[in-house]
């Protein structure tokens, strides 16, 4: 059985998915503010390492690397609410491209696992 | 094996190593994270040797065309020289030429160089006089100019640098000049793209470099220029833009004037709303970005909501030079 990475389409699937997975995320007035004044092009770095976690490929992010990097967040007031609208940003990009549906449960399952860190409990 | 050489020193490429696990063992401090391919931050420069396409997926073309690649990815067949990715490659002599007023505020200058200059219309050079000024200016010239260089240069109130190329320069005076760096430039093998340019000031110069570089490449598919100002009289290179305009079918200018109306054949309004109004949909669009740095980063974020890949937005923000 291969993994979901493979099925899903490997680096390829992730770079069809960054550009429309951000776009989703920055034109979503509940979590957009928390995007003011970044760096575009590094955050959409970040969005690639995020998605190619999620999609269960190779990365090297540890539960200490989202609670760092979301820190700051947390401190505007990040929470429950903020990461789901991500999640539904995630499984809304993935209908887009037609990824059929239990992969994106599994997917959906993987970002689920990193909450408790990126809002630092 | 093949060798690997990095400041001066060559290393022999272990088994089924990568440049950056090579250079790691060495002792160098490399920065590095993912380790996949995905971050980034162990980008590297090729000097020589010839680099494996796994090397530089990801890379914006821009990157590519000058050798970056990431270290973590890089398996080589035969010999590379390697450098740091910030680490600028030549250093050029050069003398003032002439000096030409464009506007009220922005001179042309132009420089010689002793040898030719390798660089991409867009890019920018480090200028550096005696005494360690130094102040970055963006090349409006193309290569087919020779040793000629071209530069726009506004006047900065209290600027050591533009001061001194306005009121004291004179031809034959001698710069030093670095570079060429950043990603901001015309890559060729998409003639048909649209290419949406935009700029304030003198984010002009690299933009009237990439057109040019472009329409010499025999780009064909439309290319739309927005040029925005506060005045009329802020513009500048009207006619040389309004005359290009005319002779290729698949150039358009705008000028655009934000605080009065302007002449006939311009437009008023701020410039980003212009010319998102012009060309709302960017989705498979190339978009250059240059000049002051809160517009472009607005514009850049509202062209990528209006459908152009990150990939494909270059972005080139005049930051003010510390201590004048």
């Amino acid at each position: 059985m291969s993994s979901v990475y493979e099925q899903i389409g490997g680096e390829a699937a992730v770079d069809a998915a960054v550009d429309i997975f951000y776009r989703h995320v920055l034109g979503d007035n509940r979590i957009s503010r928390f995007f003011e004044g970044v760096d575009m092009e590094t955050q959409a770095q970040k969005q690639k390492a995020f998605l190619t976690m999620a999609f269960g490929g190779p990365h090297n992010y540890t539960g200490k690397d989202m609670r760092e990097g979301h820190a700051h967040l947390v401190k505007q007031g990040l929470n429950d609410s903020h990461f789901d609208a991500v999640a539904e940003n995630l499984a809304k990009t993935l209908k887009e491209l037609n990824v059929p549906q239990n992969l994106i449960d599994e997917v959906m399952t993987i970002a689920e696992s990193t909450r408790e860190d990126v809002l630092g409990r | 094996m093949p060798a690997i050489t990095y400041e001066d020193n060559s290393y022999a490429l272990g088994e089924g190593e990568s440049v950056l696990d090579c250079l790691a063992r060495e002792g160098h401090d490399i920065p590095s994270s993912c380790r996949s391919g995905v971050c980034h931050s162990c980008m590297l420069r090729a000097t020589s040797g010839e680099l494996p396409p796994a090397a530089q997926k990801g890379l914006k073309d821009a990157h590519r065309a000058q050798g970056y690649f990431l270290s973590c990815c890089c398996h080589p067949e035969g010999d590379l020289t390697v450098t740091r990715a910030d680490d600028a490659t030549q250093k050029v002599a050069a003398r003032v030429l002439r000096k030409e007023t464009l506007n009220d505020r922005v001179l042309r200058v132009v420089l010689e160089t002793d040898k030719p200059l390798e660089y991409f219309p867009g890019q920018f050079v480090n200028f550096a006089r005696p005494g360690g000024l130094v102040r970055s200016f963006s090349l409006a010239s193309v290569p087919a100019l020779g040793n000629e260089l071209e530069f726009h240069v506004a006047l900065v109130l209290g600027g050591s640098m533009s001061g001194w190329l306005h009121h004291e320069a004179a031809p034959g005076d001698p710069l030093e000049l670095l570079g060429p760096l950043g990603n901001c430039f015309y890559v060729s093998g998409n003639p048909e793209q649209p290419l949406f340019m935009l700029g304030t000031g003198t984010g002009l110069a690299p933009l009237y470099g990439i057109l040019r570089d472009a329409l010499n490449q025999g780009h064909r598919g439309p290319i739309h220029l927005f040029h925005g100002a506060l005045l009329a009289s802020d513009l500048y290179l009207t006619e040389s833009l309004r005359d290009l305009d005319g002779k290729h079918e698949n150039f358009t200018y705008h000028a655009s004037v934000r605080d009065e109306p302007g002449e006939d054949w311009m437009e008023q309004g701020a410039v980003d709303t212009l010319a998102l109004k012009t060309a709302p949909d960017l989705k498979g669009w190339k978009v250059f970005l240059c000049g002051n740095p809160d517009l472009v980063k607005q514009v850049q974020r509202k062209t990528f909501m209006a459908g152009a890949n990150m990939k494909d937005i270059h972005a080139d923000a005049f930051l003010p030079a510390g201590g004048g």
